[in-house]
């Protein structure tokens, strides 16, 4: 194992990814929105697919604008079905997610003659090739660094809006402040975040870095600033460890396992996600030992036979 | 259309092979994504298919380690397999060990697991013959090319599935809508729902291998939400569902033979969702369409009573002479234009006469008798409102006023029954304002 300064970038922009979407994260697992990230990075398809239709190139800036309209149509929509047709959340938005996506395979094998899209590089990315990049720092971990910043400042402005719309929906509307507006920001901040991100690292990354970091931090405090802080640590603490076991421990042991012992580095956004979800099911662990413990402590005595 | 009647007549064995396959796993699904709607976790099949993935590469490298054919479909899909069942303990121990919601459990698995499938894949494709091992199939599926072998697999697993959900059919159902009664009377709620979210797993995996991970996933979430609009009940739910699952499939299949270069997983998703868009318009139970004629009719109803009963308070104390509509408006905060409507239909409906000029209005015997009965039923509620559900006076009328369109005969004679046992020497000043109650 050699470290470059490559490797130097791939963690430093994988952890500022990571913390960009750990902080709407929080806010979308105190919402029950958790698979918002999910079901976003698959409605994107049509809106890139309609955006390469009409602008006819694949520059960042139609891109963009067609995933965010995208990823909004997917909240409302969904939100409308919920509402007006009453069907449950979750699969009011199974419904939208499965369509968009069906409907955005179709327009890309429609314009399949005139653009070269890869579906697949929307799903897995790849954060090796994005940080190759001329000039001292790369684009991507400028972007990335404007995104976890953006992100930050708009949790700090809107802190008390958000806290409120997430505890207690009804006491927001009734003192004035919109639950369903802060909902749908949260929808437009998701979007953007999940669009910028993915083009880098994937889709894997995102939903696991949205709402895994988050969920382990609300195992572990339960005060809203605190499980906050948390969260970026713990999203940091993943793009870090991810790396490292992806370019060490990962290779070595599944070239052992295949017989193949030169195994090269294995994908770095994959053993990102895949360090987060050991870290939560470490915590949680952690924490039901614990509270089976204090549960045993509290145990009335047992009653005296005869009395 | 030539291509169309082909897939019609069915000429081709392969679109028979295609159809069979595709429609045996859409009535699966849509019978198993039936109680996973009824207890919200539609999702989980999206969950759960993407939990494969790191069972499908972690298949074919051991597989690659020991020598065997590792690209056996067998060995793949057994990995799949496990790895489903593994996500969906984790969805369980989540469950049951935070308080993390299940949303929440949904996402963390998907995004945890996908992560680690994609890192395998990563490390596949470093392997000889490893970047040809055809992996993508499984997300995105390849319907077009399905053997008869598939289809046949897909049929008995589909058989099975069906089997399985209609004899638990009942345990299933009350695991759905109350699973603390389905706890207290001593079912094993856990084995229940380890049992189903098994069953989601079989969809899943021999969905995957045939379809795609989008296909299958759609299939489980869709045909249930559609179905969900046509009806109430579970009995009927749930073959709907299979039924809009399998249309879903052989619309899909013949859109694909009509347009060839198009992806036939994501036409059969297309086919699913304007079906969902069809019941959600004008679904027989929970459609658009219908609950708006039910509101309608509810409004003009409501509107009809309160036009009836403000004609009778208005004439109550002179012997009911013809009433001007200004007086009416006093009572009723309507638009003059809404109320003049009112009253040409309460016209129509003989309820009401009005005077030539049509700014007086007087009822008709059957609607004097109509308006008597809504008036005592308005006033009884009061008082009971009053008297036995201690709401402050000042309030009652508004109560009132919303409660009394739905009072059923039977309820409104056990409330007099109530009423007459209290006071039963006095003729009560009923009107807790000022005037008496009418007698029927």
């Amino acid at each position: 194992m050699t470290w470059t300064e490559i490797d130097t970038w791939i963690v430093v922009t994988g952890a500022l990814i990571a913390m960009a979407c750990a902080v709407p994260g929080v806010f979308l697992l105190l919402n029950k929105q958790s698979m918002l990230g999910d079901a976003i990075s698959h409605a994107v398809l049509p809106g890139l697919a309609i955006a390469f239709l009409v602008s006819g190139t694949r520059d960042p800036g139609p891109m963009l604008v067609g995933a965010v309209a995208a990823g909004l149509f997917t909240g409302v929509l969904t939100e409308v079905i919920h509402r007006r047709g009453r069907v449950d959340s979750g699969a009011a938005l199974g419904v939208v997610f499965c369509s968009l996506f069906a409907l955005g395979l179709v327009l890309i094998r429609l314009a399949a003659d005139r653009v070269d899209l890869d579906p697949g590089c929307v799903l897995y990315g790849a954060l090796e090739t994005a940080v190759v990049d001329v000039g001292p720092v790369p684009t991507i971990a400028w972007l990335s660094g404007g995104m976890l910043a953006a992100n930050l400042l708009l949790a700090v402005l809107f802190y008390k809006e958000l806290r409120i719309a997430a505890f207690d929906p009804a006491l927001a509307t009734a003192s004035g402040i919109p639950a369903r507006i802060v909902t749908h920001g949260l929808t437009v901040v998701t979007a953007v975040t999940t669009v910028v991100a993915f083009e880098s690292v994937g889709s894997i990354l995102v939903i696991a870095m949205l709402i895994v970091p988050g969920a382990t931090a609300l195992l572990l405090s339960h005060r809203l600033g605190v499980v906050l802080i948390w969260t970026l640590v713990l999203a940091a603490l993943a793009a870090v460890g991810g790396h490292l076991a992806a370019i060490s421990v990962v290779p070595a042991a599944l070239g052992q396992l295949s017989g193949h012992a030169a195994l090269g580095s294995v994908s770095s956004a994959g053993m990102m996600a895949a360090f987060s979800g050991l870290t939560f099911f470490a915590v949680l662990c952690v924490a039901r030992l614990r509270e089976g413990a204090k549960r045993q402590a509290v145990r009335p005595p047992e009653p005296v036979p005869g009395t | 259309m030539d291509a169309l009647w082909r897939f019609l007549s069915l000429q081709d064995y392969n679109t028979r092979v295609v159809l069979a396959g595709v429609c045996a796993l859409g009535a699966a699904a849509g019978l198993v994504g039936t109680f996973l709607l009824l207890r919200k976790r539609s999702l989980l099949g999206d969950t759960l298919g993407h939990a494969t993935l790191p069972g499908v590469a972690g298949a074919f490298l051991i597989a690659h380690a020991l020598g065997w054919e590792a690209r056996s479909i067998v060995l793949l899909l057994g990995g799949a397999a496990v790895a489903g069942v593994c996500g969906m303990a984790a969805v369980l121990a989540i469950r049951r060990w935070s308080h993390i919601k299940d949303d929440a459990a949904l996402a963390i698995v998907l995004g945890v697991f996908f992560g680690a499938g994609v890192t395998l894949v990563s490390a596949v494709q470093q392997l000889p013959g490893g970047n040809s091992a055809g992996l993508d199939h499984f997300i995105y599926g390849k319907t077009a090319s399905m053997t008869a072998a598939d289809a046949a697999f897909i049929l008995w697993a589909s058989l099975g599935v069906a089997l399985v959900c209609v004899a638990l059919f009942k345990e299933f159902g009350l695991l759905c809508f109350d699973e603390g009664f389905a706890a207290a009377a001593g079912w094993p709620r856990r084995v229940l729902d380890a049992v189903l979210m098994g069953l989601v797993v079989v969809v899943t995996v021999v969905g995957l291998q045939a379809v795609g991970l989008l296909l299958v996933v759609a299939l489980l979430v869709i045909p249930p939400a559609a179905a969900r609009f046509w009806s109430d009940r579970l009995g009927v739910m749930a073959p709907v569902a299979a039924g809009v699952g399998a249309a879903s499939g052989f619309v899909g299949v013949a859109a694909s033979a009509v347009f060839p270069r198009l992806p036939a997983g994501a036409l059969i998703v297309l086919a699913a969702a304007a079906l969902f868009a069809i019941s959600l318009a004008f679904g027989a139970k929970r459609g658009l369409a219908i609950r708006a004629f039910h509101e309608r009719r509810a409004e003009q109803r409501l509107r009809r009573e309160h036009l009836l009963r403000a004609i009778y308070e208005c004439g109550e104390d002179a012997d009911f002479p013809m009433v001007a509509l200004s007086q009416i408006s006093a009572r009723r905060p309507w638009h003059p234009g809404r109320l003049r409507r009112e009253v040409r239909r309460a016209v129509e409906d003989g309820l009401v006469v009005a005077a030539v000029d049509g700014e007086r209005v007087q009822l008709t015997k059957t609607g004097m008798v109509e308006a008597r009965r809504l008036v005592r039923n308005h006033r009884l509620w009061e008082l009971y409102l009053l008297h036995h559900a201690e709401v402050a006076p000042g309030r009652v009328d508004r109560d009132a006023d919303m409660i009394e369109h739905v009072l059923d005969p039977r309820l409104v004679d056990e409330l007099e029954h109530l009423l007459d046992e209290e006071r039963r020497k006095s003729f009560v000043p009923l009107d807790p304002e000022r005037g008496a109650l009418p007698s029927p």
